[in-house]
């Protein structure tokens, strides 16, 4: 658990799709723990080199996890200063009634509110109605002049929400998907420390995975690895949900198996969560994933791309929940994965 | 910061113990006579022998809340509204449970497994929980008990241009502006009632009037403002930053207008800004207030709150201080002796 504080930093930090710099900064330090090699790609991808030792040729991985959060952003200041604003990554708008939110302004962060009718002026029918994201604005308590000189259309809109801590190590807040999985490559980092790999190790951070894993395009192609793994997060159980995306939260990293996965990497991690004693759960998928494997798999001539995660609850909203111990069990998962990769393991992935 | 204060204490209706912990710390002053009744209600005096017209001026400490009714086998917690709560303002907000201030999250379903059409039905109080990350049921109960109640996680900030951000400024804002009241030192026969219970009907006030029989009342509220983009002329109850709210008629109230006249009178006479309240639904304490005993004559200085019962209000800075000159100047207008019913 030697990145719960990071991962609360990053929790706190805003970047959606498109402005990850702030995040990256932290990322970046974090990084400088185990490696100097670190570089920025044109997107704005952030990559660290942990370099393997071997007399023979390296394989060379990726992991990959995206920085950016969804976002909104501003498409109308309408009358009275209230701000209309556009999506940049899913949210469902019944969970931004009565949101904190931080408006990225022309000089500063400006804190908002998202409105909400009070129910003493409501018609009795009307808390029938759920309200689609074009009825919703926001507040920033300033007269209209003022709003219309510190925001500019364009301006992005992040969720405002402080990290809590709930029973058990569960974290619960914004941002968990997908900065949870930064620090599961911390902590895979931090465990590598222990082994003698032969692996290059190439630790992203990627951008824009929120509106269609575009980070994770230009990474792949620019890095060109051997194996890419991406790490993000999946669907933890709850009330009505269908079973095979209900996850358990605790119980170890969610490993993804499917047309999207090569089968290899998929047994080969499954073999090292094995080795570890540390329980896994298989998480399905029936095609093309919603994670920057998606992008991976089929980068240059094609890469053999792996998917592990943790389970979260509430996903897309700013009270995603999840248990940092899966977080550290996760990063075990990949060091140990990592230690055990060879040349001639690599070179198998490609004899079917 | 007195407002972060109160605004960040809990206290829903009827579990005010907290709020009124805070309270009570603010105004233990030499110069006030301090004591509680049965419901709870906080009362602060000062010059009780005095000739002259017995003053009672009214804030409620309780708040809206949710209280905790039934704990799940998988260890999620079933909730009920104590006061008037919107339901769809709760979905994916924090909350704080019990004295233990154990933190819940009240989740929904991701975005990515819903049908499109479920996006436009909000939850109902049947479909929402709060998570405090248990296990089980047995986790849940080693640490929140069915009957504990819960508050926003919210907290007191300044933001905008003279404005703050908080949950509850309905009625801490009212709270507020009679604990600076009280800690000074009038000439007056003059009883602060911090009391309980107005969210689930003016309960503590309906008490507290009763035992006081004042001659004049002044309940100390935070009302409802929403003067927001696309709000239709009769939902714009208030306007934010344009002085503190007077009521000609509520839900509950026709206030005496005499009073109401004088009132405004004594804004004009000091140049405090003030604005009517301009729907008729809603009310106050004063609602109860005026029918105690044979009637007591007072009204409502009300302090405009946007969004008001939801997570996060807001108030102007300016209102707030406008609130407090007023009730500063009515209370010397009639220590000069110039109200006369």
């Amino acid at each position: 658990m030697k990145h719960v504080d990071t991962l609360i930093r990053l929790l706190e930090e805003h970047g959606g799709p498109g402005f990850e710099e702030e995040v990256a900064k932290i990322v970046e330090s974090a990084m400088r723990t185990y490696t100097s090699k670190i570089e920025r790609d044109t997107l704005g991808n952030l990559i660290a080199t942990v370099e393997g030792q071997s007399s023979g040729r390296r394989p060379r991985v990726l992991l990959s996890a995206h920085m950016d959060e969804i976002a909104l952003m501003v498409s109308l200041i309408d009358k009275g200063g209230f701000l209309r604003v556009a999506q940049t990554g899913g949210f469902d708008p019944r969970t931004l009634v009565g949101q904190e939110v931080v408006v990225h302004g022309k000089n500063k962060r400006w804190h908002g509110i998202i409105g909400s009718k009070p129910p003493h002026l409501q018609a009795p029918d009307e808390q029938k109605k759920a309200a689609p994201l074009e009825d919703l604005f926001i507040d920033l308590a300033m007269p209209e002049e003022r709003v219309r000189s510190e925001i500019r259309v364009g301006d992005r809109v992040t969720l405002h929400r402080s990290v809590m801590p709930l029973l058990h190590h569960h974290y619960s807040g914004k941002s968990l998907d997908n900065r949870t999985s930064v620090a599961v490559i911390l902590e895979c980092l931090e465990a590598l420390k222990k082994y003698h790999h032969q692996a290059d190790v190439i630790a992203v951070a990627s951008v824009q995975e929120e509106v269609g894993v575009r980070g994770a395009t230009t990474v792949g192609y620019g890095q060109a690895p051997d194996v890419a793994i991406a790490i993000d997060v999946t669907f933890a159980d709850m009330p009505g949900q269908a079973s095979d995306f209900s996850y358990k939260i605790g119980k170890g990293p969610a490993i993804a198996k499917g047309p999207n996965i090569h089968p290899k990497v998929f047994q080969d991690l499954s073999e090292a969560a094995k080795a570890n004693n540390i329980d896994y759960q298989l998480e399905l998928s029936q095609g093309p994933t919603g994670t920057d494997g998606r992008a991976f798999q089929i980068t240059r001539e094609g890469i053999a791309t792996g998917l592990v995660g943790i389970a979260i609850r509430y996903m897309h909203t700013s009270v995603e929940t999840g248990s940092y111990q899966d977080i550290v069990d996760c990063g075990k998962v990949l060091a140990e994965y990592i230690a055990q990769l060879t040349w001639e393991r690599v070179e198998d992935y490609s004899c079917y | 910061m007195l407002l972060k204060k109160l605004t960040e204490a809990m206290g829903p209706s009827g579990y005010e113990n907290e709020i009124r912990n805070v309270i009570r710390s603010e105004v233990t002053l030499s110069h006030n006579h301090i004591f509680t009744d049965v419901l709870g209600n906080l009362f602060v005096q000062q010059n009780q022998d005095t000739q002259g017209p017995h003053i009672m001026i009214d804030a409620h400490m309780d708040e809206i809340g949710l209280m905790i009714v039934h704990v799940e086998e998988n260890g999620l917690l079933r909730f009920r509204p104590i006061g008037g709560i919107d339901p769809r303002v709760l979905v994916s907000k924090p909350v704080v449970i019990g004295d233990s201030k154990h933190f819940g999250v009240i989740g929904s379903k991701p975005i990515h497994l819903q049908k499109p059409e479920e996006r436009r039905q909000p939850l109902g109080w049947d479909q929402l929980y709060i998570d405090i990350g248990a296990s089980s049921k047995e986790d849940a109960l080693s640490v929140v008990q069915p009957g504990d109640v819960a508050v926003f996680a919210t907290t007191y900030g300044e933001m905008g241009e003279r404005a703050a951000k908080a949950k509850s400024f309905d009625d801490r804002v009212g709270c507020a502006l009679l604990v600076e009241t009280m800690q000074k030192e009038w000439q007056l026969r003059l009883s602060g009632v911090f009391a309980v219970q107005e969210e689930v009907g003016l309960r503590g006030a309906t008490a507290a009037a009763y035992r006081l029989k004042p001659d004049i009342a002044i309940a100390l509220e935070g009302t409802v403002c929403f003067d927001v983009v696309d709000a239709p002329a009769h939902n714009q109850a208030t306007q934010l930053g344009k002085g503190p709210a007077l009521t000609l008629q509520d839900g509950l109230t026709l206030p005496d207008r005499r009073f109401t006249e004088f009132m405004i009178a004594t804004a004009e006479k000091y140049n405090i800004p003030w604005q009517y309240r301009r729907v008729k639904g809603g009310s106050n304490d004063y609602g109860a207030i005026q029918k105690a005993r044979e009637g007591v004559i007072g009204g409502a200085i009300s302090v405009p709150v946007r969004y008001i019962h939801a997570p996060a209000q807001i108030i102007s800075l300016e209102d707030y201080q406008a609130a407090l000159q007023l009730l500063t100047a009515i209370l010397t207008e009639i220590q000069e002796g110039r109200w006369h019913s």
